[in-house]
């Protein structure tokens, strides 16, 4: 099984070429590039589905297997690494799947409203990958520019007004923290004398004293960067119009994009300042705590505050962000398990969500539930609705109201995390982690800010289902005059497919539940991940 | 030495900060730019300043490694300048479309009141 190694670079090289190969095919021929972008999107899938399956092959005796893949062939400490862990191929997973259903989605519409929207798409892919995998601080930089350049493009996409001006929002506040991260990243290597992150982990405890608040300085830096990116208050703050702004498709897939940031924090903060850094240890936690709950009580009340669906759902974006921060700063092996699965059925859901408004959205008058303030926010609606009146060619979805409203009453149930659905045992899975931090039934007494985010959670649920309910009848039950909406299948398709995979989820909870345990278990445990890149033993051994 | 690369660092990055913070979008990227030159000396200046050392082994191999500059951040600096370059250039043609749609140069596509 020797080529089995060389499937880790798949992810990073296969967009790419796609991609690159794509600006071949003239603008004119858009089914071939579209048929071209679902084929490769396809394979990513199957590649990201192929290396979960290889991170999880090790569950016997080597709990925290990583594997490391060595680019150029050079050793570790010098070159550029990618590696796999449980924690990066879920990632890499849920990334796939949202970008497949975000690019089925687009085929309807969106995809030939502007040039080159099939060859960003894929380079947003490449960089979300290697952010992923690699494993080399600077490498991160690279990947996290190739992932923003290709979001700035695909923001702009179908252009307008409102979308320049929030694109030039997004590209400011993106080059500032870019700038941060190259700050933080040069103060890492100046202390250290290293960027791979293992080698890092290896490396940190022994910092001289003298040089610790220099290192701790650059850290901060960093995190500042990657704050930015997971939306956390008050770093948030561009985050609902931006993702208003984009199309349907894009900021179903720039779901993800906040994700990255919390994966980073997640991997980092664990890998470097874990229970083994000695005078680091925890570092940040308190910060990523406070900022999380701060998150979760603003995004909560934007929740109950938005009068348009789209805010809605960029604020359900940020309650994610703030639930997943604090819990990483919690950092207790139960709740991060249990926040994972969040992750995965929030990313879903919300990028569901997105894709559903806009077809929903088709049924209404442009503005029906805006108040008079927030009219000028969507004043250029009326443009956008001209657009949808050409051509739409593919099969008129039958019955399109009562799809959508089931849809729509999945989403409110996964987002407010009741039963039965799957949203219910991530949170239930969070919470319980919560309460009983050792094991079930330990006598430990449970912290008044744990009390708090418990109460957060709950009640950011509960704000989400009574949005959701107020939305919901409003369109669905008590609409002024009813307007069939015309949607195609190719449209609710994915929005039905990622809910079904919710629903799988809740079937398969517990399959699910031991794949994050063991993930969160291997990231308390970073000695497995640090040896698995710096001392790699060749793969057939590793992963049979 | 030292010092005045301190001191340029400090002052690029305090015009670049302000100017990042004013409304015109053309101030914001005269900002910007000038924020990413003082950061990428601010990365040279993190493998410490050496003179008259090359970053690059002879061809009479390694030798004493203390006699070369670290190459780490010179490789680090150019990929920020060609990164820091090419987002700046989408940066301005963002910019100009702002202009473009809105008609007004504000970062907010409209003059506040």
């Amino acid at each position: 099984m020797d080529w089995m190694k060389h499937l880790l670079v798949v992810p990073v090289l296969l967009p790419l070429l796609t991609g690159a190969s794509l600006l071949l095919i003239d603008e004119i021929r858009h089914t071939a590039k579209a048929a071209v972008s679902l084929a490769s999107s396809v394979l990513f899938v199957v590649t990201a589905l192929a290396l979960m399956q290889m991170a999880d092959s090790g569950t016997a005796g080597s709990e925290a297997l990583s594997l490391s893949y060595a680019v150029a062939s050079w050793p570790a400490p010098f070159a550029i690494v990618l590696v796999l862990d449980r924690l990066s191929a879920l990632m890499l997973a849920v990334a796939s799947i949202l970008a497949l259903a975000a690019l089925i989605y687009s085929m309807a519409r969106w995809h030939r409203a502007g040039p080159h929207f099939h060859s960003l798409f894929q380079f947003l892919l490449m960089g979300l990958a290697g952010a992923f995998l690699t494993g080399d601080l600077f490498n991160l930089f690279v990947f996290f520019e190739v992932t923003l350049a290709a979001s700035y493009g695909l923001l702009l996409h179908g252009s307008g007004a409102f979308r320049v001006r929030s694109g030039l929002h997004y590209i400011a506040i993106n080059l500032a923290a870019s700038l941060l991260f190259l700050i933080g990243v040069s103060i890492v290597y100046g202390v250290t004398g290293t960027l791979n992150m293992a080698d890092l982990a290896a490396r940190l405890p022994n910092v001289p004293s003298e040089n610790r608040m220099l290192l701790e300085a650059g850290a901060g830096l960093l995190g500042v960067a990657f704050l930015v990116k997971a939306g956390m208050w008050p770093l948030g703050f561009w985050l609902p119009s931006a993702y208003v702004a984009a199309a349907a498709p894009v900021s179903a897939v720039f779901v993800v994009l906040t994700k990255v940031g919390v994966y980073v924090v997640l991997r980092l903060s664990l890998l470097l300042f874990g229970s083994t850094s000695g005078e680091l240890t925890n570092f940040g936690g308190t910060v990523l705590m406070w900022g999380g709950l701060a998150t979760l009580a603003f995004a909560t009340s934007g929740i109950l505050a938005s009068q348009a669906l789209g805010r809605l759902a960029a604020y359900s974006v940020l309650v994610s962000s703030g639930t997943l921060l604090a819990t990483v700063g919690l950092g207790d092996v139960p709740v991060i398990s249990g926040a994972l699965f969040y992750l995965v059925i929030s990313s879903f859901t919300t990028a569901a969500l997105f894709m559903l408004i806009e077809l929903v959205e088709r049924a209404r008058e442009p503005g029906a539930d805006l108040l008079a303030v927030t009219i000028e926010v969507y004043g250029e609606d009326g443009e956008e609705t001209q657009e949808k009146e050409d051509e739409q060619v593919g099969v008129i979805m039958p019955g399109a109201l009562a799809v959508l409203g089931v849809c729509f009453g999945c989403i409110a149930l996964l987002l407010a995390g009741l039963p039965p659905l799957s949203g219910f045992i991530a949170k239930f899975a969070m919470l319980a982690g919560m309460l009983n931090m050792d094991g079930l039934g330990s006598s430990a007494e449970i912290a008044p800010r744990v009390w708090l985010l418990f109460a957060l959670i709950i009640l950011s649920g509960l704000a989400a289902l009574v949005a959701m309910m107020r939305s919901g009848i409003r369109i669905f039950w008590a609409p002024l005059e009813a307007v069939v909406p015309r949607v195609l299948v190719v449209e609710v398709a994915p929005v039905v497919g990622l809910l079904a995979l919710c629903l799988l989820l809740t079937v398969k909870g517990g399959a699910m539940i031991n794949y994050t345990d063991a993930a969160a278990r291997s990231l308390h445990d970073p000695s497995g991940y640090i040896q698995g890149v710096l001392e790699p033993v060749p793969l057939g051994s590793a992963a049979r | 030495m030292e010092l005045t690369l301190a001191i340029a660092i400090g002052v690029l990055t305090g015009s670049g900060v302000w100017l990042i913070l004013r409304p015109r979008t053309y101030q914001l990227v005269i900002g910007l730019s000038l924020l990413s030159y003082a950061v990428n000396l601010f990365i040279v200046s993190m493998g410490r300043l050496r003179f008259g050392a090359a970053p690059v082994l002879g061809p009479d191999g390694i030798g004493n490694p203390a006699d070369y500059a670290d190459p780490v951040p010179q490789a680090l600096v150019l990929t920020a300048i060609v990164i820091g370059f090419a987002t700046t250039a989408l940066l301005l043609v963002v910019l100009i479309a702002a202009r473009g749609l809105t008609g007004s140069d504000h970062v907010d596509g409209r003059e506040s009141r």
